[in-house]
């Protein structure tokens, strides 16, 4: 079967080619000139730093920007400035909180750590969140609508497109954590 | 058997041919800012996401400078920028480059609307 062996050859060039493609296109940034939002006969257009020079340097990641922004600023790769004005205090929360259980998705744990590493409180509190875990009706179609969770995420952070990274905890170890709780 | 294999073959070649393709169009993030740009006869500006929050994180626009975070929602007038509020607080030509670079930031393409553009396939909510 000489052309199957072919058919199967061509196939597994592909299937090997799939992960140099992923990470190819993680690399793929636009140059300015060619994004379809900057003039290309702009004067701008070879001052401005290119997107590929800068964020080719970055953790990788498979969506948005495909940079992992919180791993860049853990590990210090990057250190962007937390406040430009001397009176400004800076607040970090280290809590984690668990939201949507039971749904027909994974359970949501939401990290203050991260998000406070970027913003500060007033960001989320008391618009559009209020201070009280368990007081915010959250709808997955106003975070697709961009509100929510959507005001960032799909606009500037991780888009909507990876659901696990958010619906990362399991309902059922929550059950049972649940039951433990009830036993004691 | 043969055709089946065929078409295998044919989605896993235009499956590696889109992958490899890459991101579509603008930087994920990118903001244009057109509402009052080429009214007054220069390009829109493009506002890169990216860029700055490699240097600064985003309490710093969004919260110390009043920054509201929905594109649109700012009303910048350069007035505000030449008196040191909104870009200005850096934009000054100490921080970086001052309001007299016009086309550095207004560098984008004639007849762009306002809005956040660019990035993921699913990143498009209604409201931006």
């Amino acid at each position: 079967m000489p052309w199957s062996r072919g058919v199967r050859g061509l196939v597994m060039a592909c299937l090997a080619a799939l992960p140099l493609a992923a990470p190819a296109q993680s690399g793929a940034w636009r140059p300015l000139a060619k994004d379809g939002v900057h003039d290309p006969r702009s004067p701008a257009i070879g001052v401005l730093q290119e997107p590929g020079q800068a964020l080719s340097q970055l953790p990788p990641d498979t969506a948005g920007n495909y940079v992992k922004w919180v791993e860049a600023l853990e590990k210090g790769v990057i250190s962007p400035r937390t406040s430009i004005k001397p009176e400004t205090q800076i607040r970090l929360r280290e809590d984690v909180i668990v939201v949507s259980k039971f749904g027909s998705m994974p359970a949501v744990s939401f990290p203050h750590r991260q998000h406070t590493l970027w913003l500060d409180c007033a960001n989320c509190h008391e618009q559009p969140f209020v201070s009280k875990a368990g007081a915010n009706r959250l709808s997955m179609q106003k975070i697709l609508d961009g509100e929510q969770c959507g005001l960032c995420h799909g606009a500037v952070a991780f888009p909507l497109t990876e659901c696990n990274r958010c619906h990362n905890t399991s309902n059922a170890a929550l059950q049972r954590a649940r039951q433990g709780d009830a036993k004691r | 058997m043969r055709s089946a294999e065929a078409l295998v073959a044919a989605a896993l070649v235009a499956a590696t041919v889109l992958l490899a393709a890459g991101p579509a169009q603008a930087e994920y993030g990118d903001v244009v800012l057109n509402r009052r740009s080429e009214a007054n006869g220069v390009r829109p500006v493009v506002f890169p996401h990216w860029f700055h929050r490699i240097r600064f994180r985003c309490k710093v626009c969004h919260s110390e400078l009043g920054f509201t975070m929905r594109a649109g929602a700012n009303d910048v007038k350069m007035d505000d920028i030449t008196q040191g509020r909104f870009c200005g607080m850096c934009h000054n030509g100490t921080v970086a480059w001052g309001p007299d670079r016009c086309d550095l930031c207004h560098s984008g393409l004639p007849g762009l609307k306002s809005g956040i553009v660019g990035g993921h396939g699913t990143s498009g909510p209604g409201k931006w």
